[in-house]
C-alpha cells in the first residue's frame, strides 16, 4: 500500500487528517506526543516512509514546528498535529511562517483548557487563540472540520490554500472529530483538487513581494533566497527600521488573505433568507444542527443555519444576511463566547444574538439542549 | 589552489552591522577563507540557519548564499528539517551563545544525541551582547553585567564538553585569537560527517569587554589568549586551577551512524514491507 485507493474505509478522525496530508503530497512530519493529536503522529510514522517520506518525533512542539517550516524552504508539503498546550508554544514559529511566507500545516487537536485543563475531554476554546494567538498584525487562516470526512477533505484544503497562499494554515480540529470513527469515501484520486507553491523563473529575484503571492524557491536550487522573520524587502534583506518597508510588508501578508474572504471562507448554509431563529454552529457542537432544524420546523419555527467550516477569516457577509431575516441568532459553542462576539460584531445590530455555552468534561451540546433554547427563544417573544 | 582568496565574492554588497573590533568579524573571514581553501567558489553547497543575537547575522543576509534567519534558539530545529530533506547540503548553523546553549539548550542537546548532519559553530562572547549585556549561560563565575549588577551568581556551560556528552561527531573550542586553528577546525568539520560542534570564545568590546575593565580590545584579546589552555595540559590540571581558564582544542573526534543514514534505512525498510 502506498497513497491510498478510491474506495470506502472506516477511519478515526486522526487517521483520515493522516491520509488526507499524505493524498495532498504531504511528505514531511514533525510533532511531539499529546493527547489527542498523537494518533496523527502515529499514522504518519508508519505511512510517510512507505511513501518515501519522512516522520519525526522532535523534542517539543517548537522543535516540531520548526523542523517543519525548514523542510517547508526544502522544498516539502510540511505539517505538524498538536493539541492546546502545544499549540500555544507554536505560536512563535505561527508568526514566523506567515512573517516569511512558508506554506504549512498545523493541525490543532482542541482539548478543555485553560493550561493542561482536561487533556482527554473535547473543547473548542483555541478559536480565539488560532486568529489571535502570536504577536503583532497577521491574518490566520483556520478550518473547522465537523465528521470523520470532512477530516480529509479539509485537510487536503489546508494543504491547498497554504500552498496557494503560501502561509500557515491550521486545521482547528476537536477531540470529539478526531477519536470517533466513520465511514468515509475517498474519492478518485485523480478528481482530487492538488495545489502546489509557484516557483520562480530562474531569472526571479524577488521572493518575498512586490506580487501579492510572491514565487517561492527553495534552499539548493541556487536562487540564493534570504528567508528572515525580521522585517524584510521583496529580495529577503533585513530592514528593521524603515516604515515603509515594515508597512508594505505586513499590509501585503494580511490582504493577501483578508482581500480573498469569500474564495477562502467556506460553509455550510440553510435557510438563512427566511428564517426566524438561525443557528451558527462549527466543529462538533454543529452536528446537533439538522435534527434541530427538523424538529424546530415540525413545531412551526423557521430556522436557518450557517455551518462555518472556515472560522477565520470569518464570513461576516453571510452573517450579516441571516441577521437580516432571523430576529434572533444562537450560537452554540463548548468555550465561554468565543464566536458569539464575532457573531455579534457581523450581525451590526440586525438580530439578538444568543450564546449557548458548555465546558467542561467533554459534555456536548445536545440537541435536545439546542432545541430547549430554541422554545424559549421562540417564547420570550 | 591557483585563485587568492577574495572575501567579496562570498558576501553581499551591504554594510556589515558588526561593532568595531567585534570578534564576529574573525569568525566570518575564518569560515570563508576555510570555504575557500576547501575548494568552495561559492556558496551555493551550503544552507545556513542562524537564530537571534549578533552572531546570527553572520550568514543573514550577507552571505551570496541559502540563508534562513529563525526565531530566537530555533537555528537547530529549522536545519533539522533543511537537512533531512536536503542531505546531499551542507547545512551550516550560526549562533550566539545565548541563542545556541541558552534558550536553545535542547535542540543542540537532541540534535547531537540524534548525530544530525549539521555543523554548528557557536560564538561566544559571554554575554548577551545585541540585547545591552545581560549574564549569560557562558559568563564566567563573579562577572558584573547589566543584570547582574553585583556579579554573576551561577556558574558557566562547558558547550564543548557538552556536545561531546550528548553525542557530537566532532567538538573544539578555540578563541578568535586562534584563527590559524579555527580555520583549520572549520575545515575538518565541514568534511566530517554527523554533528559537528565549534566554538569559539569571542571579544564583545562594547557589550562586555568595556563594562568588565577592558581598556580596548587589544586587551581583551591578550587576555583571551593569555587564558586559554590547550586541552591535553588541562587535562594535567586540578579543577581550581582551571576556574575561569578557557580550554582549547578538539574535544571529540569520532564516527557515528548519522540521522541522514538511519532515516534512509528506515525509508528503504518501510517501502519493502509495504510492498
Amino acid at each position: 500500500m502506498k497513497t491510498i485507493k478510491q474506495g470506502t474505509y472506516f477511519w478515526q478522525g486522526n487517521e483520515a487528517c493522516a491520509e488526507a496530508a499524505i493524498t495532498a503530497g504531504c511528505r514531511f512530519f514533525a510533532g511531539y506526543p499529546i493527547t489527542p493529536a498523537s494518533e496523527i503522529a502515529e499514522h504518519m510514522a508508519k505511512r510517510l516512509p512507505q511513501v518515501g517520506g519522512i516522520a519525526i518525533q522532535m523534542e517539543g512542539e517548537m522543535a516540531s514546528i520548526g523542523a517543519v517550516v525548514g523542510a517547508s524552504w526544502a522544498g516539502a508539503k510540511a505539517m505538524t498535529a498538536t493539541s492546546g498546550p502545544g499549540f500555544s508554544l507554536m505560536q512563535e514559529f505561527i508568526g514566523y511562517a506567515f512573517m516569511t511566507e512558508t506554506p504549512c500545516v498545523i493541525v490543532d487537536v482542541q482539548r478543555a483548557g485553560p493550561s493542561t485543563g482536561q487533556a482527554t475531554k473535547c473543547g473548542q476554546g483555541d478559536v480565539m487563540q488560532s486568529r489571535w494567538g502570536t504577536h503583532g498584525d497577521y491574518s490566520a487562516i483556520v478550518l473547522s472540520p465537523n465528521s470523520v470526512q470532512e477530516m480529509f477533505t479539509l485537510t487536503i484544503r489546508a494543504f491547498n490554500l497554504a500552498e496557494k497562499y503560501r502561509t500557515p494554515v491550521i486545521l482547528l480540529a476537536d477531540e470529539t472529530i478526531v477519536h470517533m470513527r466513520e465511514r468515509i469515501t475517498v474519492p478518485p484520486i485523480e478528481s482530487i483538487k492538488i495545489i502546489s507553491r509557484r516557483k520562480p523563473r530562474t531569472e526571479e529575484k524577488a521572493f518575498f513581494g512586490p506580487e501579492e503571492i510572491p514565487p517561492m524557491p527553495a534552499v539548493g536550487e541556487g536562487f540564493n533566497v534570504a528567508v528572515t522573520g525580521s522585517t524584510h524587502n521583496e529580495y529577503g534583506i533585513r530592514f528593521t527600521a524603515s516604515p515603509i518597508v515594515h508597512r508594505r510588508l505586513v499590509e501585503r501578508l494580511n490582504n493577501k488573505i483578508e482581500r480573498h474572504v469569500d474564495e477562502i471562507a467556506d460553509f455550510e448554509s440553510y435557510n438563512i433568507d427566511e428564517c426566524q431563529i438561525g443557528i451558527v454552529s462549527y466543529g462538533c457542537t454543529s452536528r446537533a444542527i439538522h435534527e434541530v432544524v427538523e424538529n424546530s420546523e415540525k413545531r412551526g419555527i423557521k430556522t436557518g443555519y450557517i455551518r462555518l467550516k472556515t472560522l477565520w477569516p470569518f464570513p461576516e457577509k453571510m452573517v450579516k444576511r441571516m441577521a437580516e431575516s432571523a430576529e434572533k441568532i444562537i450560537v452554540p459553542e463548548m468555550n465561554l463566547r468565543q464566536i458569539f462576539y464575532e457573531v455579534e460584531r457581523a450581525a451590526k445590530g440586525l438580530a439578538k444574538i444568543i450564546q449557548l455555552n458548555k465546558i467542561g468534561g467533554g459534555e456536548l451540546i445536545t440537541p435536545e439542549e439546542l432545541l430547549v433554547k430554541l422554545e424559549e427563544m421562540e417564547k420570550n417573544d | 589552489m591557483t585563485e587568492t582568496f577574495s572575501i567579496g565574492k562570498y558576501l553581499r554588497k551591504l554594510k556589515l552591522p558588526f561593532c568595531s573590533g567585534c570578534g564576529i568579524f574573525t569568525v566570518m573571514n575564518t569560515f570563508l577563507r576555510g570555504a575557500h581553501e576547501l575548494g568552495h567558489k561559492d556558496l551555493s553547497k551550503f544552507v545556513f540557519c542562524s537564530g537571534i543575537g549578533c552572531s546570527s547575522w553572520i550568514p543573514s543576509p550577507y552571505f551570496i548564499a541559502d540563508s534562513i534567519h529563525t526565531p530566537h534558539g530555533r537555528s537547530i530545529p529549522v536545519a533539522t528539517g533543511v537537512k533531512l530533506l536536503r542531505p546531499d547540503l551542507n547545512v551550516v548553523v550560526f549562533g550566539g551563545d545565548g541563542d545556541i546553549v541558552g534558550i536553545g539548550l535542547s535542540h543542540f542537546i537532541h540534535a547531537a544525541r540524534r548525530n544530525l548532519d549539521v555543523l554548528v559553530i557557536m560564538v561566544n562572547n559571554m554575554v548577551y551582547g545585541m540585547t545591552g549585556g545581560q549574564v549569560a549561560p557562558t559568563t564566567p563565575f563573579g562577572t558584573r553585567t547589566t543584570t547582574t549588577p553585583y556579579g554573576s551568581f551561577e556558574q558557566p556551560l562547558d558547550s564543548a564538553r557538552l556536545a561531546v556528552t550528548a553525542g557530537a561527531c566532532y567538538s573544539a573550542r578555540w578563541t578568535t585569537t586562534h584563527s590559524n586553528e579555527l580555520k583549520e577546525s572549520i575545515k575538518k568539520a565541514i568534511k566530517t560527517q554527523g554533528f559537528r560542534f565549534i566554538e569559539v570564545v569571542s571579544q564583545c568590546p562594547t557589550a562586555f569587554g568595556r563594562r568588565v575593565g577592558f581598556r580596548d580590545v587589544g586587551e581583551m584579546l591578550k587576555w583571551l589568549r593569555q587564558n586559554s589552555v590547550p586541552i591535553q595540559k588541562a587535562e594535567q590540571m586540578r579543577e581550581e586551577e582551571l576556574a575561569n581558564k578557557i580550554v582549547v582544542g578538539v574535544f571529540a573526534q569520532r564516527k557515528r551512524v548519522t540521522l541522514t543514514e538511519t532515516i534512509s534505512n528506515i525509508i528503504e525498510e518501510a517501502q519493502r514491507i509495504a510492498k
